[in-house]
């Protein structure tokens, strides 16, 4: 049994699952209160201790177990009972390949800060996405309702046409780092790049202003593919039912979309699942496009260089180790931030907007994305040489 | 090699386990107190008039084939991608040709009327 | 199945063209309402839904029906006015308006400049509070929340107005038959001044967030559009009509109380859809506040004064009075008891409500109560058309379109 492997998986699972999903219900509470010009959620305590409201999460767990567990008549109680369990499961297992931390030297040992290390690890994620859509249809095929059924519809369109837009999104940023492996793309995204490079190529930053040469920027995905990061973050909202793409459950039109009849955990399996699909989003973005785990500036080798005579070699990397994963959660605690404002001031769409965005919009330009990246690499490449 | 996808299977038994564990106590702990009408599925206050089992518009099929399509075509974007430095002049003049089938066929969709709604 | 239904079957199997038509599916008929999250005020969408588009739609009102016109016949007419509150749960004042203004035309009454430069007052404010519930309301149906409550903050504004105005926020009971309940209390024109620039600047926040959003527009424009021939056909009125470009306003048209003397504008839409209906509500509240700050400035102009007719039929004498004088007991005893006697004869009057024109149809046979109550509600007549707006739709267009069709289940059941 490889237990570095089980105590890593169960970091992600710890931090990610029992921690920070609780507390994104609560910045969700809270992050609307302050827009809106609210106190937000204050009341459950605990021997009169308030916690500026941080213990509605346990009262919300505890309150929805203790509910009463109602199948509706004529639902496949089966698939009413397996639904919620895929759309959680779903959630949960994405943690696995995204990666946290780089790879530390211990002495002999080497350990890098990723559950499962695998070489397709974007498409693991695209896999799990898609069989997260099974736990939505189903829930709303099996409460035998029609504005369950209506949700459930929804739900399965929307997810399967922005699963194609999600993947060809990315597809400059395969090409950018030349890998699909999670743990790869962070690797290489730990490095800086003169802004005008490719242009000094060409000769036409002769016309610009000198300074502006000189520029250097981290090797981030979103520097590297500023449209691939708008597109895949449209697209991966998308694909999770995010506001304002939440129109499977969109309340005021079809009441609860395809949970309607759940009640209870039930229900609260699709709300965990929810917020943990806001980590993963979020955790997926700084991955790709946000550097990961890297400080900007700051390359592991020059960190541990400048720490390894202080502290000697163990010490050093452990210190990087643990500036690492606050780097990286800080940035997903931004990722998740910026969700929030999206979804409390955004209108919701309309369903055919919503499609027209993907097909229409999304789609072509995704894949002009493609080449234009191609084009710009291949060029770069020609000339440098 | 397989050691790699340890990770996945932990992760996924831990899911398994705390979901599994909150739906299994939900469904002994809560009070049973049942009759018709909380039965019924939610109608807005009124009876069903017609199943939610029926045969359902078309639309929605004519996207999940849409999707199988391009979902299909989308896979081979990805190892392209992926091996794209390697591949190199030659690899990309491959890919417009086999991209241009497809824009064509979304465009036939598009003055088909297939993505509107 | 029946025969011939079966025969189109079998011939759209067999006929040359069968790849250009549609493959069968059935249409969805769904209940949405009563108690549904979209349809706030009680009412029933009965919709043929094919897909996400609607084929059919059928509205069913009524589930608030309290039998309001019948109540008022068993009462005195001042017995009325509380029913009347129930009405618009926003705009009471203006109910209470329109039906004192009929008794008032009855019993042919002149009420004071002091006592109509308040009732203007007093309806702006009601008209201020719907508008801001109607867009807050539409917005947070798109799922648009922040920009909800700013309104509803701005509303509360209004209702604390409100509250000094007349004692009440909701259910007012404020104007009375030949007057108001009492004159202003003093310091209202420097809370409602500083109210006022709250309330901008809170219209100025929902603007921001929510005006200019594209998603926003996108769901608004050109959705729940009908031309002016059958809004006019229907008999809409207030916004909804405005927006479709007929400056039709009572309080322009046929002024009644002191709306001649003031300055204001009419917001007039173009299309008709439903972001003009917004922009026409947004700009209609502006102009209110401009009224609001006008009504203050004569008020403080014209100085102290009466706010009640002195007229005994329907006055109370004073306390003191009641006390010492004979004459004034039986007085205040008969009125308390038996109400006014409102002359023998018929009246309609009108007042531009929130929604639209709002009318009140009285007929007395020169009892102290009355024998008809007719209320032309607004939004019954506002709410016939949308079946016509909506066909043709997605399902989501009921959303905004019934936002600002802005049914109130009081008003239109009755």
């Amino acid at each position: 049994m490889p237990w570095d492997v089980v105590a890593k998986s169960l970091f992600i699972l710890v931090v990610a699952v029992a921690a920070l999903a609780p507390v994104v219900t609560w910045v969700e509470r809270k992050q609307s209160a302050v827009m809106q010009d609210r106190i937000g959620a204050n009341r459950a305590d605990l021997f009169g201790i308030r916690l500026l409201g941080l213990l509605h999460p346990a009262a919300d767990v505890l309150k929805l177990i203790f509910k009463e567990d109602v199948v509706p008549i004529g639902a496949n109680r089966v698939m009413h009972l397996v639904a919620p369990l895929i759309a959680a499961v779903a959630a949960i297992i994405s943690f696995a390949v995204i990666p946290y931390g780089a790879t530390y030297q211990f002495g002999d040992s080497t350990v890098n800060l990723v559950a499962a290390d695998i070489d397709w690890g974007l498409l693991y994620i695209f896999a799990v996405g898609s069989l997260a859509a099974y736990g939505t249809i189903l829930a709303g095929w099996a409460s035998n309702s029609n504005w369950s059924l209506l949700g459930g519809i929804r739900a399965s369109a929307q997810m399967i046409s922005y699963e194609v837009t999600m993947g060809l999104s990315v597809v400059g940023v395969f090409m950018v780092f030349g890998t699909l492996k999670l743990t790869d793309m962070a690797f290489a995204q730990d490095a800086t790049f003169r802004l005008l490079g490719f242009l000094e190529v060409f000769g036409v930053v002769d016309h610009l202003p000198r300074w502006l040469a000189w520029i250097q920027l981290p090797m981030w995905g979103v520097f590297l593919q500023p449209l691939g990061f708008i597109m895949f973050l449209t697209a991966i909202m998308a694909e999770n039912k995010r506001p304002p793409f939440d129109i499977p459950e969109g309340e005021s039109e079809i009441v609860a979309g395809y949970h309607t009849e759940y009640s209870g955990m039930r229900f609260g399996l699709f709300f965990m699942a929810e917020f943990i699909e806001v980590i993963v989003i979020a955790g997926l973005m700084t991955a790709i496009f946000l550097g990961g785990w890297s400080i900007p500036y700051l390359p592991q080798e020059r960190i541990i260089g400048a720490l390894e005579p202080l502290f000697g070699s163990g010490m050093a990397n452990l210190l990087c180790m643990v500036a690492h994963v606050s780097t990286f959660l800080l940035k997903v605690v931004f990722m998740i931030w910026f969700q929030m404002v999206l979804r409390w001031t955004q209108p919701r769409f309309r369903y055919d907007q919503m499609m027209d965005l993907c097909w229409k919009i999304l789609l072509p330009l995704s894949i002009a994305n493609a080449f234009v990246t191609g084009t710009i690499i291949l060029l770069v490449r020609s000339y440098g040489s | 090699m397989l050691a790699e996808y340890s990770g996945v299977l932990i992760t996924l038994v831990v899911a398994l386990i705390i979901a599994g564990a909150l739906l299994t106590i939900h469904v002994f702990v809560g009070p049973k107190r049942r009759f018709q009408e909380k039965l019924e599925p939610f109608e807005c206050g009124e009876r069903q008039i017609v199943s939610p089992r029926q045969r359902f518009a078309v639309k929605f099929y004519l996207v999940a084939i849409l999707f199988v399509v391009f979902d299909v075509e989308a896979l081979f974007f990805y190892p392209w991608g992926a091996l794209f430095g390697e591949l190199g002049w030659h690899g990309y003049w491959a890919m417009v040709v086999f991209t241009i089938p497809l824009v064509v066929g979304l465009l036939y969709e598009w003055m088909k009327g297939a993505l509107e709604w | 199945m029946a025969e011939d239904q079966w025969l189109t079957y079998r011939e759209r199997e067999t006929s040359d063209d069968d790849f250009d038509r549609d493959l069968h599916t059935e249409h969805q008929i769904l209940n949405m309402g009563p108690s549904h999250p979209a349809t706030h005020g009680t009412v029933k969408f009965l919709i043929e839904l094919d897909g996400e588009s609607i084929v059919d739609l059928d509205i069913q009102v009524g589930y608030l029906h309290r039998g309001f016109e019948k109540e008022c016949e068993s009462g005195s007419w001042y017995q009325c006015i509380p029913y009347t509150d129930r009405l618009n749960y926003n705009s009471a004042i203006l109910a209470n308006l329109g039906f004192c203004l009929g008794v008032e035309k009855l019993l042919g009454l002149e009420t004071p400049e002091r006592c109509q430069w308040q009732r203007v007052m007093g309806s702006e404010l009601s008209r201020l509070a719907d508008h801001l519930t109607r867009c807050g309301a539409a917005c947070l149906e798109l799922a648009a929340m922040t920009p909800f409550l700013y309104g509803i903050q701005a509303r509360e504004l209004t209702w604390d107005l409100t509250e000094a105005l007349c004692g009440a926020r909701v259910t007012t009971n404020y104007i009375r038959i030949g007057g108001v309940k009492h004159d202003m209390p003093a310091g209202f024109p420097e809370q409602c001044r500083d109210h006022i620039a709250r309330i901008r600047e809170l219209l100025k926040d929902f603007d921001a967030v929510i005006t200019a959003n594209r998603i926003f527009i996108d769901r608004m424009r050109g959705t729940g559009v009908l031309d002016k021939e059958r809004l006019i056909a229907f008999g809409v009125t207030g916004p909804l009509l405005r927006a479709a470009g007929v400056p039709l306003d009572v309080r322009k048209d046929e002024p009644y109380l002191t709306y001649a003397e003031l300055d204001f504008d009419v917001p007039v839409g173009e299309v008709g859809d439903n972001y003009d209906r917004y922009l026409v509500c947004v700009e209609e509240m502006h102009q209110s506040l401009r009224i609001i700050e006008q009504c203050l400035e004569r008020l403080e102009k014209l100085g102290p004064g009466p706010v009640n007719v002195l007229d005994p039929r329907v006055r109370w004498p004073a306390k003191g009075r009641v006390f010492n004088h004979m004459e004034e007991l039986i007085q205040q005893f008969k009125a308390v008891t038996e109400g006014p006697m409102v002359p023998a004869g018929e009246a309609y009057s009108v007042v531009e409500s929130a929604n639209g024109e709002l009318g009140f149809y009285l007929v007395s046979d020169g009892s102290a109560v009355p024998v008809k109550v007719r209320c032309r509600p607004p939004s019954l007549l506002n709410l016939q058309p949308m079946p016509e707006m909506l066909k043709g739709c997605l399902l989501a267009d009921i959303i905004p379109t019934f936002d600002f069709v802005n049914m109130i289940g009081g008003e239109c059941d009755r």
